[in-house]
């Protein structure tokens, strides 16, 4: 029996999607992820969709964690898992956090999305999810 | 034989050690910020220095010698969504229900002085407040509200000296002088930086915007507050009360730095300047918070700048409720939390105060939530009898004590932030953003382990959370308001408007107040994007370094 091949963490590229500039919850996300044992890109404000996606492609990223704040999630979520199909890198998983309304909720993971997390979420919840989808790795 | 009677604070002292009748329950009892209390204070805490009395320096207990006797704060609800003319019906319905003054929110793309049919302007038209593209957007938004009779607080940035023009310019339309006008422009850049990350060009020509709508104001306007000093959003990103209250006021300092620097007289504009603040749930912190602002800020503004106008000392503040305590689970207990926060508002000597609706956490309110919002303040005001004292803590051991304690706080940040070469430089060195985070982090961790708890989050959980109703904006909207902008560009005198953009163009390169130039281009209905572009083209655009 070989001994098992080191797991590589899980890399993820955390990311403020749209116009607002409200960067607590992303950070504090990241800051608990990072602390979790997985490898945070944090891209910074005002990623569009195309960034994300090529930021993610360029860290060889399986999860992508996106937070936006100002209402345009609707929008914006779902350019970010067409711009993956255009891109042929639908393996990444794409979750998201922010005000989010529950029926949006549901209509964002019909389109793609994997997760949602809404305010007051507590970190341990976002790190189990992560661990449960990527049991390997992390 | 005679029995010496126990010392009072000794024998309490004893009782206190030696009863079994203590929580242990691991909740932290220090404030949310983190600053230790004691179980109990008393005249020993109290500082000795002569009495204090409202409407003298240095205000802790207020700036006016009457309180709420002589005028009750100004209940100036924030709201804006969708388009102008949607607002403009709220406006209308919120006056007719007592409200005192208006309070424009403006949507992301606005905020962001791009025009709706920018590209990235998709999906975000009138989600957070009112889109707004140009001059003819303005005058919808304020059709049949005299601007004479009303004051109008504007909640923008970057941009704020448009907003402000193209306020200006529907006054002219309204026939209403500029020297009568009332109202308040946010206009505060330093906190973008630090905090909300509105910012669009670099700290400098920021903050030469900044000091030129300050200077037009001081002879123009002379009844407008040119800027709104925030800690607001630095309480929101995650600060701690003396962390808001210490990077609010060197904000204000470097503005007034600013301004000296320019050449203008500290009394020629520091009366003019008002300050922002959070109300958050830590009720006496948050009272202690706004009573030591008052102090800070007369000091400084009398000792250091060597202001001689009364007016010139006297620190004005707006307050809102935290949004940030809020929360989408079981929401209605947000009414709870917004009325203790507006109460600590009101107890902390607020000129006006804006209370969140229950639903804010999950959208924008819906008439019903933004009512109750709305009356909860009459309520404090009419029902409670809190206005009918002025500064009814005054001279409690732990309120006055905790007051100290944010001054003490504060006075270490103010070295600390010099030390770093003022506000700008410890922008671009990270410092503000770090300590936000960190205080962040802190309270969340806290809520992790369950060292704090808040209803309905991390205890007192229910298992079915009903939904209540809420605001939807309606995407149709959105493409109305791309036509718009169009039909304005169609339609206007193009000559006039690229003349305008052009004499802005050659303004912005040279030392002229640019708000002259500004002023002209919204009368030409040129747009905010264009303005904003025209102005990115001279003095570039702002990227941070991102932290976590």
């Amino acid at each position: 029996m070989s001994p098992k091949a080191a797991v590589k963490p899980v890399r993820i590229v955390m990311a403020k999607v749209g116009l607002d500039g409200h960067d607590r919850g992303v950070k504090v996300v990241a800051r608990a992820l990072r602390d979790a044992g997985y490898e945070v890109i944090y891209t910074g404000l005002r990623q569009t969709p195309e960034m994300v996606v090529d930021a993610a492609l360029q860290e060889d990223a399986q999860v992508i964690g996106l937070s936006l704040h100002s209402g345009a999630h609707m929008t914006l979520f779902p350019a970010v898992v067409e711009e993956l199909k255009r891109r042929k890198a639908t393996d990444i998983v794409v979750f998201g956090g922010g005000i989010i309304p529950d029926d949006d909720i549901v209509a964002l993971k019909k389109q793609g999305v994997a997760e949602l997390f809404t305010p007051g979420t507590p970190l341990q919840e976002i790190v189990a999810w992560l661990k449960q989808r990527f049991p390997e790795g992390g | 034989m005679k029995v010496r009677p126990r010392d009072a604070k000794q024998a309490w002292k004893e009782d206190f050690e030696s009863s079994a009748n203590r929580r242990d329950d691991g909740i932290e009892t220090s404030t949310i910020s983190g600053v230790p209390v004691k179980p109990l204070y008393t005249s020993e805490d109290l500082p000795s220095r002569p009495e204090e009395m409202p409407g003298q320096f240095p205000y802790t207990r207020g700036i006016h010698p009457t309180g709420y006797r002589g005028r009750l704060w100004t209940m100036r609800q924030f709201s804006g969504f969708a388009t102008a003319q949607e607002t403009n019906r709220r406006y209308k319905y919120l006056l007719a229900n007592g409200q005192t003054g208006l309070s424009v929110a403006f949507d992301m793309p606005t905020l962001m002085g791009q025009d709706s049919d920018a590209p990235t302007s998709r999906g975000e038209i009138g989600h957070c407040g009112v889109a707004i593209d140009s001059l003819a957007d303005m005058e919808t938004l304020f059709d049949g509200i005299p601007l004479s009779k009303i004051t109008t607080s504007m909640t923008i940035n970057s941009p704020a000296a448009i907003l402000l023009c193209m306020y200006l310019a529907v006054a002219e339309k309204q026939g209403v002088p500029f020297a009568t006008l009332g109202g308040t422009l946010q206009n505060d850049i330093l906190k973008e930086f630090i905090a909300q990350k509105e910012f669009i060009f670099p700290p400098e020509p920021s903050m030469r915007l900044v000091v030129d709508s300050i200077e037009y104001c001081a002879k123009e306007v002379p009844k407008w507050n040119t800027i709104s000093i925030s800690g607001y959003h630095i309480r929101e990103a995650g600060s701690t009360a003396a962390q808001e209250l210490a990077f609010t006021l060197a904000d204000g300092m470097a503005y007034v730095d600013a301004c000296v620097e320019r050449g203008m007289r500290v009394d020629d504009f520091a009366s003019r300047l008002s300050f922002f603040f959070d109300a958050h749930i830590d009720f006496f912190e948050e009272i202690a918070k706004f009573r030591a602002a008052r102090r800070i800020w007369a000091r400084w503004m009398r000792e250091r700048y060597g202001a001689q106008d009364e007016r010139s000392w006297k620190l004005r503040f707006h307050t809102q409720t935290a949004g940030v305590s809020l929360t989408a689970q079981q929401p209605e207990l947000n009414i709870a939390r917004t009325a203790l926060e507006a109460m600590s508002a009101v107890l902390g000597g607020t000129q006006s105060l804006h209370t969140n609706a229950m639903d804010e956490v999950l959208a924008l309110p819906t008439d019903r939530a933004a009512r109750i919002a709305l009356r909860t303040q009459q309520l404090i005001a009419y029902e409670t009898g809190a206005a009918n004292t002025i500064d009814p803590l005054g001279g409690s051991y732990f309120v006055e004590a905790l007051t100290d304690e944010m001054e003490r706080q504060a006075e270490v940040y103010f070295k600390r932030i010099e030390e770093l070469g003022g506000v700008i430089p410890a922008i671009e060195a990270s410092f503000f953003q770090k300590e936000i985070a960190d205080s962040a982090f802190r309270y969340q961790q806290e809520l992790e382990q369950k060292r704090r708890l808040v209803v309905g989050v991390n205890e007192f959980m229910v298992d079915d959370e009903q939904q209540i109703e809420i605001l939807r904006i309606d995407p149709k909207l959105e493409r109305e308001q791309v036509e718009r902008v169009k039909a304005v560009r169609a339609k206007r005198d193009q000559a006039r408007c690229t003349k305008a953009l052009s004499e802005l163009r050659k303004a912005a390169r040279g030392k002229d107040n640019l708000m002259p130039y500004i002023l002209e281009a919204v009368r030409a209905y040129s747009t905010e994007g264009e303005i904003m572009g025209t102005l990115i083209d001279v003095f570039g655009l702002y990227t941070e370094q991102a932290v976590i």
